[in-house]
């Protein structure tokens, strides 16, 4: 017989309708019960001042009627929007403007500064990310030699026009240092948690552990 | 004005001709007043009503799309979403209006009024009670045959208007799609004619003592099939084909002029419905004390149910595929489907020249039997025959032995 198929996976549908265990009860963001300190946060004050200027909200949130949506958490390796970036390490290769295959990324270096010591590398003036455009493949973190671009760990960063989601450097610099350890499942081994964990260090980010000083000047000395 | 009357023209006409008249003014004056008035009322309520019920109606399609799919539809607006169609409303009217510089404004520019003008005209000869006003026009099936037809110039001219190869591309498989099945869609109705013997909408209604569908399956399975394809909706969307074409033909359409394309787009489904449920399960019919617009309404929610459950399950078919359906598949069944019913109402009608009840129900048994043979007939063929099935060409890069460091 021809075209059971065709007839079966109207079923497949129709219970998929009906059945309520089939549908999924995973809510992105789920109801939480807030305590007034949550509640403070939410609106940028303190949380004693909130409890004496919002009397009616503090006593519901007490009993447990005051509900905040909270974010669920994502995975470590997870793509997000914000950018990682350490500027002790990026020497202003631009490599990862070179690879990525939208051309969103814009560097230009300081080259002012003729005598620098060996060691040392370019300021850089502007780096510019248009998320607005960005597809999050993450071949500028595969191309960086010095691990300084990391992917973030957020996704909020709905903005109102497409302008306010080109990063500039001063973003980047003062933005969270939580790195995804996409591409770099070496932070998680050395126990980096994105989501939970605390900001991780200029130089704790590298591929490779952190040369002991000896290694260091045996190093240097060779060359 | 009782609840059957409330959007007949008839009635409208007879309420404005009293008042006109009240107000003192001569017979004549007041009946092309009233006439002229009772047109602009009923028009602006029933197109209002159209795009309000049909920005709901893409709230419901997403809602109910989501759950057969197993997953969330708009959820966030309002409760359970449903102030959506508002907010996408807003958005689109928002948005700015382009227009390529190589396009060609004013076929462009007309092309969605083009879209969903017949859709609007479909709906005016719907009776929506059995003494429906415009829904006794006596060609009322061949109109909307006629103004269907619209539909295939109107998107041919949104791809050729916007100077885009994928819109070019989706408006000509569209052109070739809708002409094509625009002839089992008649073949569907044509039985339909045969066994009510009228053109006119409300006749068509009234002579369904027993449901059509139940009378003849296999028509109302080819026109179900044929209508789906002729709004271009799953499995039959080659028009916009979102993985193969970018959008179609609306790939270059912005602001406003999408809204009004895709206002066109979802409105045909309800539009579908109606027609399906007049011509085939029975209109207004029920049983009192629920007034006939309920009946109604309830019918056509559930042919809109039963495209959506087509929509949620097929994937969409290859154009040859399509074409094929078209002239291999539902063509033949469509004059299988004509010749029965012909050869039916012929022999039934030769002693009282009428046919009753009881010659419905020996139609019926005949016709599903007929019905079930062929279909499994065809289904047995096909499985047996071995299809041709090119070899896949293998990737040049799946054997390439990438090294690991």
């Amino acid at each position: 017989m021809y075209g059971l198929g065709v007839i079966s996976g109207l079923g497949v549908t129709m219970k998929n309708f009906i059945l309520p265990q089939r549908q999924f009860n995973i809510h992105q963001y789920p109801n939480r019960k807030a305590s007034p300190r949550d509640l403070a946060k939410l609106e940028n004050k303190n949380t004693l001042y909130f409890m004496l200027t919002r009397p009616n909200r503090t006593i519901k949130s007490l009993i447990g009627l005051e509900t905040i949506q909270e974010k669920l958490p994502q995975h470590d390796r997870f793509r997000g929007e914000e950018f990682a970036w350490y500027d002790q390490r990026c020497t202003g290769c631009a490599s990862c403007a070179k690879y990525c295959p939208l051309g969103i990324i814009k560097i230009v270096t300081d080259t002012s500064g003729a005598n620098l010591q060996e060691g040392q590398s370019y300021d850089i003036e502007v780096f510019d990310i248009d998320i607005g455009r960005c597809m999050f493949c993450g071949l500028c973190v595969e191309a960086c030699p010095y691990d300084a671009l990391h992917m973030g760990s957020g996704f909020e960063e709905g903005k109102y026009s497409r302008n306010e989601l080109v990063i500039d450097v001063n973003q980047l610099k003062k933005a969270e240092k939580k790195p995804s350890t996409w591409f770099r499942p070496q932070l998680s081994d050395r126990g980096h948690d994105p989501i939970g964990g605390d900001q991780a260090a200029w130089d704790e980010v590298g591929r490779h552990e952190k040369p002991s000083l000896g290694d260091q000047e045996e190093r240097w000395a060779k060359r | 004005m009782s609840l059957d009357g409330l959007i007949d023209f008839y009635v409208m006409d007879q309420f404005f001709e009293s008042i006109f008249e009240s107000l003192g003014m001569g017979s004549e004056t007041a009946g092309i007043a009233a006439f002229l008035s009772a047109g602009i009322t009923i028009s602006f309520i029933v197109i209002n009503v159209m795009i309000l019920s049909t920005a709901f109606y893409t709230w419901f399609e997403r809602r109910i799309l989501g759950r057969f799919q197993v997953r969330r539809g708009p959820n966030r607006h309002g409760p359970f979403g449903i102030l959506q169609p508002f907010a996408d409303v807003l958005k689109l009217i928002m948005k700015e209006d382009t227009i390529p510089d190589e396009a060609d404004k004013p076929v462009m520019t007309l092309a969605p009024i083009a879209l969903v003008a017949p859709t609007l005209l479909i709906i005016t000869v719907i009776p929506l009670s059995e003494d429906s006003f415009l829904g006794s026009l006596n060609i009322g099936i061949l109109f909307i045959v006629g103004v269907t037809s619209v539909n295939s110039i109107a998107i041919f001219m949104a791809g050729w208007g916007s100077r885009n190869k994928y819109a070019v591309l989706g408006s000509m498989r569209g052109a070739a799609m809708l002409i094509s099945y625009e002839i089992p869609m008649a073949l569907g109705i044509t039985s339909v004619l045969l066994l009510s013997g009228s053109l006119a909408m409300t006749e068509i209604m009234k002579s369904q003592q027993i449901w059509f569908i139940a009378v003849m399956p296999m028509g109302f399975l080819v026109f179900m099939a044929a209508a789906t394809a002729e709004m271009s909706r799953t499995p039959f969307d080659q028009i916009e084909a979102e993985s193969e074409l970018g959008s179609g033909y609306n790939t270059e359409f912005s602001g406003i002029k999408f809204a009004i394309l895709f206002l066109a787009e979802f409105m045909a489904p309800i539009v579908t419905a109606a027609v399906v449920t007049t011509l085939f399960l029975g209109g207004t019919k029920g049983f009192d004390p629920i007034p006939g617009q309920v009946w109604f309404a309830t019918k056509a929610l559930i042919v809109i149910f039963v495209l959506l459950w087509f929509r949620a399950t097929w994937p969409r078919l290859r154009v040859d595929q399509i074409m094929g359906f078209a002239w291999k598949g539902l063509f033949g069944l469509g004059i299988l489907n004509i010749f029965l019913v012909a050869t039916e109402v012929f022999i039934l009608s030769m002693n009282d020249g009428k046919i009753t009840v009881s010659d419905m129900l020996i139609m019926a048994g005949v016709n599903w039997l007929t019905t079930a043979v062929t279909l499994v007939t065809i289904m047995h063929f096909l499985g047996k025959k071995k299809f041709y099935r090119p070899e896949p060409i293998p990737s040049p890069l799946a054997n390439m032995g990438i090294e690991a460091d």
